[in-house]
């Protein structure tokens, strides 16, 4: 490794060398300096705005951090466009990852309103009152989940117990529901999301708190709606769940009914079957706030009660809610 | 080493020394904060309950037994096809190819390296699984040979590199006393070159390993995150879910300091583990003391 032609390097002047290296010392040194003076400057040129108020609570300086429901993010990020054009001196940051996330990131007080498209539960109320923390609950909207399939698909309607069958892994052919022979694919979203939460609890447990019956081993647990969404266009052989306002119109939306006496109505899910309470897997979206809201959480809490701010639910797919 | 008599020489010595031992102490201490993270793990639930088969935390059952086994399959199955093919290409660039293919090829295999892995992942979602839906008539191509496919060409790049230098090495005498010997080239090349650059082809196998094993994204788009238990051969091609997928998805949604938190630290102690007996492994073939023979006769 060691060359031992080392020692027959050319015995050049000692002066020149050291001539040469004094030169590029002082050059990086004034190099260096004028980039130490660079970073000064950038850095006392980013100050924070003034004109705002001093105290560093987040509600009272006009800036709101909204974390949580992946369902809800696009419609918390509509809200908060319209609203910081409304009120241009206002600051809201929006990100999804999920119900779990956002309800977990109130107790670590890293967020001022966690969006939930699920109940807290009650271990998490526990955990948010040994941090000091009340959560208090607003209901901003209301959503359907939609159950979906591939448009090639026979199947055009569906019981809960059914739903309940397929996804706990009792029905495995979509000929035992009078379709095609095919292995039913199951499609469902991660643990974190409330979606699938909601799904657990309402569709395969059909709302009993005893029941202890699980998602079967082999549904796929996938990441996000999209992924979801390019799985059922191509894959006949799938069944997903999401909420309505990501279903595009190249999936097919099944009919559900609760009951499963004689002719019962299966119902399409759509705003005017959530609010009169005949789709049967409807729940409510949350938003969650850290004890009572005060200031400028206060204020955007009650600005997503006007009708303006419902419009945008319904345009995203959601179903406002009337009247307060 | 002689000891250096100039004072700037000693500065940059220790300068570099120091640097030289961060990296341990990064080590240790990235390993000291999955233990005291992922230890509480241990006294909350018990040991006989990570052995259990049944993953879904946010109901207490914390089997890791799936998710180990999604690892390895995917793992293993992704060096079944780099490894081969990856030697085959290291030996076909280094020393078959002519001058100008060579030069043509090297950095092609080394862009296929610096794809981004979510970008793979995304197409190997869109494209790839429905292929293997189609033409493996499987219920669903969301599986772990999708994965272990987009990991192989993940983990290819990074073998054919170094193996390919590995080869290059090799000091033409050693080709040129075997083929004076009589072997043909392919001989030369399997029984005479490739044992020579041993060490450099096992580090570039370790090394895709490595990468293989701790690719999250690929895997959380492509293998469907199905925590399942293995069935015999028809393993690879059902649904699994890799320990670095969980960890990925989970972790944004726990408590800080709840069970499910340590849990999902424990799981990356395993994963540390996994990799440092990979690389302790790897060490005691590649840093072999050579045989006094070897030593006089080279």
């Amino acid at each position: 490794m060691f060359n031992s032609n080392r020692n027959l390097l050319p015995d050049c002047s000692n002066s020149l060398i050291a001539k040469k290296s004094v030169a590029i010392i002082i050059w990086m040194q004034s190099k260096v300096i004028q980039l130490l003076i660079l970073i000064v400057l950038v850095t006392t040129a980013c100050s924070p705005r003034t004109g705002d108020d001093e105290t560093s609570l987040a509600d009272s300086n006009e800036s709101i951090n909204n974390v949580g429901s992946d369902t809800m993010v696009n419609l918390a990020l509509a809200c908060a466009e319209q609203y910081q054009m409304d009120n241009p001196q206002s600051n809201l940051s929006v990100s999804g990852g999920g119900s779990g996330t956002g309800i977990a990131s109130l107790i670590n007080k890293t967020t001022d309103l966690a969006n939930a498209s699920r109940k807290i539960k009650s271990e998490e109320i526990v955990n948010a009152q040994a941090n000091g923390i009340e959560p208090v609950e607003f209901i901003v909207a209301r959503d359907a989940i939609a159950v979906i399939v591939n448009p090639n698909n026979p199947i055009s309607q569906l019981t809960l117990q059914q739903l309940s069958d397929i996804y706990s892994g009792k029905i495995n052919n979509w000929q035992e529901l009078g379709g095609e022979d095919r292995p039913i694919v199951r499609l469902s979203r991660e643990t974190n999301s409330g979606t699938h939460v909601y799904f657990l609890e309402q569709v395969l447990r059909l709302g009993d708190k005893n029941d202890k019956t699980l998602f079967s081993t082999d549904t796929l647990l996938l990441p996000s709606s999209e992924v979801i969404g390019a799985e059922i266009r191509s894959n006949p052989n799938a069944i997903g769940y999401d909420g309505l306002g990501y279903v595009t119109p190249d999936m097919k939306v099944v009919a559900v009914t609760a009951s499963q006496l004689g002719d019962p109505d299966f119902i399409y899910p759509s705003s005017e079957t959530v609010n009169d309470g005949t789709y049967p897997i409807a729940r409510d979206l949350y938003m969650y706030t850290a004890g009572e809201p005060v200031g400028f959480v206060k204020k955007y809490i009650g600005w997503i009660y006007t009708p303006q701010a419902q419009e945008i639910v319904s345009d995203l797919g959601f179903v406002p809610i009337l009247a307060k | 080493m002689q000891v250096p008599r100039i004072k700037s020489e000693s500065l940059i010595t220790g300068l570099i020394k120091v640097f030289g031992y961060s990296a341990i102490l990064f080590v240790v201490l990235i390993f000291y904060f999955l233990i005291s993270e992922g230890f509480p793990a241990i006294t909350e639930v018990s040991f006989s309950e990570f052995l259990k088969t049944r993953w879904y935390p946010i109901e207490d059952y914390f089997g890791i037994l799936p998710l180990l086994v999604g690892s390895l399959v995917v793992t293993v199955g992704a060096l079944i096809i780099a490894v081969p093919i990856g030697l085959l290409t290291a030996i076909y660039i280094a020393e078959v190819a002519s001058p100008q293919t060579k030069e043509i090829l090297k950095p092609l295999v080394e862009l296929l390296g610096g794809f981004p892995s979510v970008v793979l992942g995304f197409l190997g979602l869109l494209i790839l699984s429905q292929y293997v839906r189609q033409i493996l008539a499987l219920p669903t191509g969301l599986s772990a040979l999708t994965g272990a496919l987009l990991l192989a060409g993940i983990a290819i790049p990074s073998i054919v590199s170094i193996s390919e230098d590995a080869l290059d090495t090799v000091p033409k005498s050693y080709r040129d006393a075997s083929l004076a010997l009589g072997a043909t080239e392919w001989q030369t090349i399997w029984w005479v070159t490739l044992p020579a650059a041993k060490s450099g082809v096992l580090t570039a196998i370790m090394l895709g390993i490595g990468r293989a094993i701790g690719e999250t994204m690929v895997v959380l788009m492509v293998t469907g995150n199905a925590p399942m238990m293995p069935t015999g051969l028809s393993t690879l091609i059902n649904p699994t879910r890799t320990m670095t997928a969980t960890i990925a998805a989970e972790m944004g949604e726990v408590a800080n300091g709840s069970t499910h938190y340590h849990v999902l630290f424990f799981i990356g102690i395993v994963l540390f583990i996994i990799t440092l007996i990979i690389n302790v492994f790897a060490s005691t073939f590649v840093f072999r003391r050579k045989k006094r023979s070897e030593r006089i006769l080279s």
